[in-house]
């Protein structure tokens, strides 16, 4: 499992990083890949407000970052402007572009989950607690892939921040199991495709105590 | 080269060693490598080097290696300087030498031209099928041999720890604890470079060695991670792994790089390979020795409910509060051993977890109350504080000016006896039901020749200073065991 960490790598789409992780089990929302404005209005209506437009490129890494994430769109008007504003706010180095309308998934509690290359010890699997706070708290496990079920759970266990693994505010406890099986999926898609460098599950929402993916960044190898 | 299991035998159990490049200047790692050897009571034979052929603290050293016979040595303990030692390594070959530890300096530690030459060493030992360790090593302790060959002290006492360090001065240190306490080691390596053997070869050879039931490891960074974790898998299958990590933040990731030439993970990386590969990581070195001195004279938990058993109140308070921190878990007191217990105690007793006997203990209450308790099957740990008390007091009386008179010297001679028959009680209990009894007390700092001290040490145990320091140390026997029981 040599992932050399200089080499060159790319990002996959939101929507191929989703597609190839979708392969191993990991939880996604119903959503959908559009063209323009007016088919994302559609979409939406398909879906069911609110939802959540998102500019998707395979160059597009940082969604945030560049103001390409509009949350929480329940107008069709709204859903339209902001699948133009997107459309728009593309330059030609995101290469190929399309709309990814999503449910807005609501849950208090967010975990990030994902695969990371060390230079020492090659592919791991990584669980932590999410949200805005995410990196000030650092409440986080590694694992070195493959990892057993065993160890997923001892990651979850792992985590200081347990409290928030439980029933909490209203919402029911954390599926562990769900979560295992998050974490057992990219253990196993870091096996089965050697090219893959990294791969970020941020956030990942737990809704109604089931983790799922609200979005996905994949790198491969060049 | 991997290494064989004959190669470790000429390495920890050699039929005689040689001294390569001993002095006469007692100032000279040369000379107090031959020294630590003959002054600890190594049986085989013992050979030595010298350019000038002198006698060196008694034995008649040859000008070469060439001159010493084939079939004599095993190991030869390597002082000369670099420039000279591939020529060393052929001679010993050639004489039937499996092994050699260098202490000479000037490899992987100095410049590029230090590491072509180490490279070059590693290169020849491969092709001569020689296992060397170092260079740039304090040397390789022994004690099922006797053999203490190293450029530095202690001679610990013999015991049932191996010890492999990437710093020769944290052998020492562990080695210097393992003295203390009584609690002791069988094999100890300084690794030095690990140009051609490291720690994770060290770790293999423990797993396999009938001398040794726990390794305690010092790393600062591994060459090959994978291999490492691997090697961590396979050992921790066998023994536990106790191990520091130096370098485990930034500033002293610094450090390592400048000291082993290290470059560390992220620490969480390394912490997640350790959690994995089921090897107990220690924040410290005394923590480290603690836990390994614990897996070593302790029998592992067989869950996490530990009963806390006290002759006075604020130290169970205390320890309750440790047990909760940790991933232990304070037992609820049993109806039945509630029962038990009140028909040998007092009304004052705490009647729940902590045991606290509030003085209510009578000449055998305190045996027998912990016989009850480490006998029921709800219980899977017995912490024991308090032992000791009754000898100070005793040391008090014989050291005070009324002694012997007053009936001083029978009472004090009566505390001693029952100091030590509490804790060596602690030790049969433990051993009869398989389960960890941990006697913690500042007395092992304050008066290691207090009977209860002596006594812990006495029964082959480590008296802990602390109950904080004996809940942590048996938080590690529990996540170990329960790492392995959730692997079964």
């Amino acid at each position: 499992m040599s992932r050399p960490g200089s080499s060159p790598t790319r990002t996959l789409s939101e929507a191929d990083s989703k597609a190839l992780l979708a392969r191993f089990g990991v939880p996604l929302p119903e959503e959908r890949v559009v063209g323009d404005a007016d088919a994302a209005v559609e979409a939406a209506a398909a879906i069911g407000p609110p939802v959540v437009v998102k500019l998707c490129g395979d160059a597009i890494a940082h969604k945030t970052e560049r103001g390409l994430v509009r949350l929480g769109l329940s107008d069709p008007e709204a859903i339209r402007a902001a699948g133009e504003e997107l459309l728009a706010a593309a330059t030609p180095d995101d290469g190929e572009v399309a709309l990814l309308v999503a449910p807005m998934l609501r849950g208090t509690r967010e975990l990030i989950a994902g695969l990371s290359h060390d230079p020492q010890f090659g592919m791991t699997v990584v669980l932590g607690v999410g949200g805005v706070l995410a990196e000030a708290v650092a409440d986080v496990a590694v694992r070195l892939v493959p990892i057993s079920r065993t160890d997923a759970e001892e990651m979850l266990d792992q985590l200081a921040t347990q409290a928030l693994l439980g029933p909490f505010r209203g919402e029911p406890a954390v599926d562990r199991a769900a979560v295992v099986d998050v974490l057992v999926g990219l253990s196993e898609a870091a096996q089965a495709t050697p090219q893959l460098v990294s791969a970020d599950l941020n956030p990942l929402i737990v809704v109604d105590g089931r983790p799922v993916a609200a979005d996905a960044l994949v790198e491969v190898s060049a | 080269m991997t290494p064989s299991a004959e190669h470790f035998r000429a390495l920890f159990d050699p039929r005689g060693v040689v001294v390569a490049g001993a002095s006469t200047h007692p100032g000279k790692f040369g000379f107090v490598a031959l020294h630590n050897i003959l002054a600890n009571g190594y049986g085989g034979a013992v050979h030595a080097t010298n350019r000038e052929g002198v006698e060196v603290l008694g034995v008649q050293t040859v000008p070469s290696l060439d001159d010493v016979p084939a079939g004599v040595a095993d190991l030869v303990f390597v002082c000369t300087p670099a420039a000279t030692n591939p020529d060393l390594l052929r001679s010993a070959a050639e004489r039937g030498i499996r092994a050699a530890f260098i202490a000479s300096a000037g490899y992987g530690e100095a410049g590029e031209e230090g590491r072509r030459a180490q490279e070059e060493l590693v290169a020849l030992a491969d092709e001569l099928d020689l296992l060397v360790v170092g260079p740039n090593g304090q040397g390789v302790v022994s004690t099922p041999s006797s053999l203490c060959a190293q450029i530095v002290a202690p001679y610990p006492p013999a015991g049932r720890i191996g010890i492999a360090s990437q710093s020769g001065n944290f052998v020492s240190s562990f080695m210097n604890l393992a003295s203390a306490s009584g609690v002791g080691v069988s094999r100890a390596v300084s690794a030095g470079n690990a140009a051609q053997v490291g720690v994770a070869d060290l770790l293999r050879f423990y797993a396999q060695d009938p001398e040794t039931d726990v390794a305690l490891a010092y790393v600062e960074g591994v060459q090959d991670g994978r291999a490492f974790y691997d090697a961590l898998c396979e050992v921790t299958a066998q023994i536990p792994v106790v191990l520091v990590k130096g370098g485990a933040t930034a500033g002293g990731r610094r450090a390592a790089a400048s000291h082993t030439g290290s470059l560390a993970s992220d620490d969480r990386t390394f912490d997640g390979m350790c959690r994995q590969a089921g090897a107990v990581r220690a924040a410290t070195i005394e923590e480290a020795f603690e836990a390994a001195a614990s897996f070593a004279t302790q029998p592992l938990p067989p869950g996490p409910r530990v009963a806390v058993m006290t002759t006075a109140g604020g130290w169970g308070v205390v320890t309750a509060d440790a047990v909760t921190r940790s991933a232990l878990t304070l037992a609820p007191l049993p109806d039945d051993l509630r029962d038990a217990l009140d028909d040998e105690l007092p009304p004052r007793w705490s009647r729940n977890n902590p045991i606290d006997l509030a003085g209510g203990e009578t000449k055998d209450t305190i045996p027998t109350v912990l016989g009850h308790i480490a006998r029921h099957p709800d219980i899977d740990a017995v912490v024991l504080l308090g032992m000791g008390i009754q000898d100070n007091q005793g040391r008090m009386e014989r050291d005070g000016p009324f002694y012997p008179e007053w009936g001083l010297e029978r009472i004090a001679a009566f505390h001693e006896r029952q100091d030590r028959r509490y804790v060596t009680a602690a030790a049969d209990i433990s051993a009869e039901v398989g389960k960890p009894v941990l006697v913690a007390t500042e007395l092992a700092v304050a008066d290691p020749d207090n009977a209860a001290v002596a006594g812990v040490r006495a029964s082959g145990r480590y008296c802990y200073p602390s109950a904080d320091r004996a809940i942590t140390a048996l938080d590690h026997l529990w996540r170990y065991a329960g790492w392995r029981e959730r692997r079964r």
